[in-house]
């Protein structure tokens, strides 16, 4: 194996590191906030609200990310009123319209994921948190949150991952991030097995390095379901 | 053209995925490690990577043997194989999952009783396994037919004219993105409604025989 071509190659490929993060991690962030919403609606048991979430997450889980991009960065501009309106300058730009794509599509895989977690709180909880006396605020904020977060943690990471995986596409709209770096790259030198390794090592890393997180996270915020520590155990033993 | 390449891959994943969690269950250390290690790396690097490896990496083997038995010039997959062997790799990865964990929900005592009865290992295989294994294993299947169908989007890269590529034609030729993307984007969403109802409607049918709870 060609180890100089190797290297070179991931001199040429590690540039479009921090793109692909960009994508994922701005895309990630927004969609949180709108799959929240859109959970919330589902939940909210008004019709006027929940008709309208139900119907964005069913189009936006049953046709392919690249068609929707497609549809936002070509499509848009079919129209004379989007390309006079002051929305224009970003939707021109390759890389917003791969983020709007990304978070809208995120946004309603996630709002499933928080909508099982909201779920999953149990009852008794939330009416201690009621009969203690917490406003409805406090209850959101201090319980139902909380212990839905907790419960949503595992889906979420790999929704994660997909996000990541999904930055890829942008690619296809001339953005130079990993993926795109790379089918540039096989297109000059022919040597895709060789660029495939480099590039497919690249997003294993992050992968990896996103799947520990979540773990992390997941261990910190369940520390009810880690053994006890040795100590404890002794001490407990007689209580 | 979209459903030809998708069921074609569909097939290639099931036959690997079965491989894989063949692998993944009854084989020794070296075959688990294989299919830890293609199940790892398959679900972590991005589908499109997938096809292009396959798409263009495909010419760089296949040249060499091309040349050896007197081909001139380039050889390589046609777009369709290239895309269906693309997309039945990284579905494999999933459908390994998925049938390892519905082979988990196989009693054992159901595997115990057709050995008891004399079943040799193919006759238990065919009677008992296929069909158990397959009925936990449908609303997963369900799933990766969906990934699959969505994935097959991607192969329009490679020139392959299926519905996504014929829009993209259109729409230039038409200077009408928007309505040809949409018109894609509709038929996307028929294919995957009706494949998702007739998996369901199969889900009551396989599971007729089970206690709801």
């Amino acid at each position: 194996m060609d180890f100089a071509f190797l290297y070179d190659t991931l001199l040429t490929l590690l540039p479009g590191v921090p793109l692909t993060l960009k994508l994922a991690f701005s895309a990630v962030a927004l969609g949180a906030v709108l799959a929240l919403g859109l959970a919330m609606m589902r939940l909210s048991g008004l019709r006027a609200l929940d008709w309208p979430a139900r119907v964005y997450v069913f189009l936006f889980r049953s046709t392919p990310l690249l068609v929707q991009i497609f549809l936002i960065y070509y499509g848009l501009g079919q129209f004379r009123e989007v390309r006079t309106s002051w929305l224009w300058p970003f939707l021109r730009e390759p890389y917003w319209c791969a983020v709007l794509a990304l978070t809208l599509n995120t946004a309603a895989y996630a709002s499933e994921i928080f909508r099982g977690g909201l779920l999953a709180v149990p009852h008794g909880q939330v009416e201690a948190a009621r009969a203690a006396g917490m406003s409805r605020g406090l209850l959101f904020r201090r319980i139902v949150l909380p212990v839905a977060i907790r419960q949503a943690l595992p889906a979420y990471g790999s929704e994660l991952i997909l996000m990541i995986k999904a930055t890829a596409l942008a690619s296809i709209i001339t953005l130079m991030e990993v993926t795109g770096l790379a089918a540039k790259l096989i297109a000059e030198t022919y040597r895709a097995i060789e660029v495939f390794i480099v590039a497919g090592s690249i997003y294993l890393v992050l992968n990896f390095v996103v799947t520990r997180l979540v773990l992390a996270a997941e261990r910190r915020l369940t520390p009810h379901l880690r053994p006890a520590p040795v100590a404890i155990l002794n001490d407990g033993g007689a209580a | 053209m979209t459903i030809a390449v998708a069921l074609t891959g569909f097939v290639f994943g099931s036959l690997i995925g079965t491989l894989g969690a063949w692998a993944k269950i009854g084989g020794g250390a070296l075959a688990r490690g294989v299919a830890d290690a293609y199940t790892t790396v398959l679900r972590g690097i991005p589908d499109l990577l997938v096809i292009y490896l396959f798409y263009f990496g495909s010419s760089a083997v296949l040249t060499p043997i091309g040349r050896f038995f007197g081909a001139e010039g380039f050889v390589s997959l046609p777009g369709f194989l290239a895309g269906a062997l693309a997309i039945g790799v990284v579905s494999g990865a999933y459908f390994t999952e998925v049938f390892r964990g519905a082979y988990n929900t196989v009693s054992r005592g159901e595997l115990e009783a057709a050995t008891a009865t004399g079943m040799t290992r193919l006759l238990r295989f065919r009677r008992i396994v296929v069909p158990l294994t397959l009925r936990f294993a449908l609303p997963g299947l369900g799933n990766v037919w969906q990934q699959v169908l969505k994935e097959s989007a991607l192969i329009s890269v490679t020139g392959l004219v299926e519905i996504l590529r014929q829009s993209q034609i259109a729409a230039g030729s038409t200077r009408q993105p928007f309505t040809f993307f949409m018109a894609a984007a509709v038929l996307y969403l028929v294919i995957s409604t009706a494949s998702g109802w007739s998996l369901s409607r199969a889900e009551a049918h396989f599971t007729r025989g089970l206690r709801r709870a």
